[in-house]
């Protein structure tokens, strides 16, 4: 029976074409809008995950407090030391111990100066912790060597033209702080875009051409397998308020998993994402109205046509129902034309972001729960809609009905 | 005028008065009226005589301020809407004017509409609307909307809408007010067809006496009640009729 409503009710959307549809546009314009930020938001969600993953889930991180975003070390007063690495080191279940300096430099090339980022690769160990936490990949040459002098690794961002004016490529000359080095790898294009504009140096040479003294700008260590993780960043916290002479609660120094940041970053995105959704979602009440106004004109317009409903045996609740069905419908077939709409947004603010920005953050993930949430929605915002209308269609009194 | 008879439809002192502001305008004063299984009753009078109020009663789509009403026995007049829409549907079949056909949906569609709401399989109500529709000399014309039909046909329609849950009353608001005289006679040959063949009750609402004529008794209304000359007027009306 259900099914021979929305036979009705799809002949009346077909008899009445440029009214449906214009009442359909105010809820795919918000099915639209909600679908494209959330897939947007959610694949921006999953690609600072597999960023923080290749971090590995047995990594810590220890930086001075009060800079979760900005450049390392660029904005505190008590900058991390080297002397801090060793207390790190001598943590129990500390299995090895890097440490990072993200800095500026003056980079020259084709006659042209710019600042960049340049950041230090360690020595020993450290140096293939350092390679597998940035998932550095090489495109062209080789990575940078423990014994190489005067050679630098680039990000890809080098690798293009525009850059310089000139195409850098392996074995091009650049000038770093007034020393010139050999070109010796380009990294292949990442998602992190920091990493995609970052000029590496050994760390001797890195020392040798940027004044960095003791300090240090990030600190990440290693947990030996079968560690408590939660243990080891109690612990290091516990020594370094003692070696920094600091209550707790008052750290100037802050110790993380990946884990933890990923969770940080994640409930902040969580609530922009939802303000964003929110916001959209105002266009879909907005729709929602227009469904109750299309409804109700058209009971309006309808009255005999339901007198004769009722007539041929048609109860209050077949009337109803079909009313329902019809506002319903509306509103589902409105919520698959924004889905669709959603979804070609989406993907082109992701080929956008990719070809403009060069950033793989911008992403459009559109998951199953997503669809079929966004398509139930848009059925009940139609059907609520429908309510008030349907149910003064079931109350025409069926002779008031048929007189015109 | 009563004859001893299974009664389908029985009106006992019906009132039915509209309220206007203040004012209390009675549309029916205690009317009664006596309809038998296999009867085709018209029902005639002047404009605000009540005809059509009665007819609402009769069709169970108004009750009654006052009165009782029976059919087929059973008080309908203080049932609830959802009840009178099952009666009206399984018992009564109405045929109107205006054709009132559902501009959106097909002459077999139309057809097969009030089945949907006695939730007859769909199989069986194609197979039904399409015996009736053939019936009425539409078989062509099946899929096509009323607004592609001409008016004849779309009463034709209506007649086979009014049939297809077998109802045992045919209710006809002037079934061929809209129609030439042509189209007319031939709606009217149907609706005596219907009641010589396969005994329906048909009960007509008509202010033309050339149509009255082909039913079997005339009830006069005036003034909300009926009058009591309507087998005199029905043979004065035959006797005008040209053998």
């Amino acid at each position: 029976m259900i099914v021979d409503y929305f036979r009705l009710a799809i002949g009346t959307f077909k008899k009445r074409k440029v009214r449906s549809f214009l009442t359909m546009l105010g809820i795919f314009i918000g099915i639209a809008a909600v679908v494209s930020l959330i897939s947007l938001g959610s694949g921006m969600k999953n690609a600072i995950t597999e960023q923080f993953a290749t971090l590995g889930t047995d990594k810590i991180t220890v930086q001075a407090a009060g800079v979760p975003f900005g450049p390392p070390g660029s904005t505190v007063a008590n900058k991390l030391t080297q002397d801090v690495t060793r207390e790190v080191e001598r943590v129990r279940g500390i299995d090895l111990v890097l440490e990072r300096m993200i800095r500026a430099v003056r980079f020259e090339y084709n006659d042209q100066e710019k600042f960049e980022s340049i950041s230090n690769i360690p020595e020993g160990e450290a140096r293939d912790m350092m390679i597998e936490v940035l998932n550095l990949k090489v495109e062209k040459g080789r990575m940078l060597q423990e014994s190489d002098r005067g050679k630098v690794f680039l990000g890809n961002n080098f690798d293009l033209e525009s850059r310089y004016g000139k195409q850098i490529d392996v074995g091009s000359r650049v000038v770093l702080n007034d020393k010139t080095f050999e070109v010796i790898g380009i990294a292949e294009r990442t998602g992190n875009p920091g990493l995609n504009g970052l000029v590496l140096l050994n760390d001797e040479e890195f020392r040798r051409i940027i004044d960095v003294g003791d300090e240090v700008d990030l600190i990440a260590a290693r947990v030996k397998p079968g560690t408590d993780m939660d243990k080891v960043i109690e612990a290091v916290e516990k020594r370094l308020r003692k070696f920094r002479n600091v209550e707790e609660g008052k750290e100037d120094f802050s110790v993380e998993s990946a884990q933890q940041s990923i969770e940080a970053l994640n409930s902040i995105l969580n609530v922009v994402q939802w303000v964003l959704a929110g916001i959209a979602g105002i266009s879909l009440f907005v729709g929602g109205i227009g469904i109750m106004n299309t409804m109700f004109t058209s009971v309006l317009e309808r009255k005999r046509e339901i007198g004769v409903m009722k007539s041929v045996g048609a109860k209050n609740s077949d009337v109803l129902l079909l009313f329902l069905v019809e506002s319903g419908l509306l509103g589902v077939v409105g919520g698959l034309i924004g889905l669709m709409l959603g979804f070609i947004l989406g993907k082109s603010v992701e080929v956008i972001g990719q070809i403009a920005l060069g950033s793989q953050l911008l992403r459009a993930d559109f998951s199953l729960t997503l669809i079929i949430g966004s398509l139930l929605f848009s059925f009940i915002v139609g059907s609520i809609s429908g309510i008030a209308p349907a149910y003064q269609a079931s109350k025409l009194q069926p002779v008031e009905a048929l007189r015109k | 005028m009563t004859k001893k008879c299974d009664f389908v439809i029985e009106l006992r002192d019906v009132w039915k008065i509209y309220k206007m502001g203040d004012v209390n305008v009675p549309a029916l004063r205690g009317l009664s009226l006596q309809i038998c299984k296999g009867d085709f009753v018209s029902i005639m009078g002047p404009s605000g005589s009540g005809k059509s109020t009665a007819m609402n009663m009769v069709g169970a789509l108004d009750v009654p301020t006052k009165g009782k009403i029976f059919l087929n026995g059973q008080n309908i007049a203080k049932l609830s809407e959802s009840d009178l829409a099952q009666i009206r549907g399984k018992t009564i079949g109405f045929i109107f004017q205006q054709f009132n056909l559902l501009p959106t949906l097909s002459a077999l569609e139309n057809v097969t509409l009030p089945m949907i709401f006695q939730g007859t399989p769909r199989e069986e109500r194609i197979e039904k609307a399409k015996q009736l529709l053939m019936m009425v000399g539409l078989g062509d014309r099946m899929h096509h909307k009323p607004s592609e039909l001409s008016g004849g046909q779309q009463q034709r329609v209506a007649i086979a809408r009014s049939l297809c849950n077998d109802p045992e009353v045919i209710l006809a608001d002037e079934p061929t007010g809209n129609l030439d005289s042509k189209t007319g006679n031939e709606i009217m040959a149907l609706l005596g067809g219907l009641n010589r063949d396969q005994g329906k009750t048909v009960i007509m609402v008509t202010h033309d006496a050339n149509v009255a004529k082909h039913a079997d008794r005339v009830e006069l209304l005036k003034d909300g009640q009926v009058k009591k000359d309507g087998h005199a007027m029905l043979r004065k009306l035959r006797r005008g009729v040209k053998k």
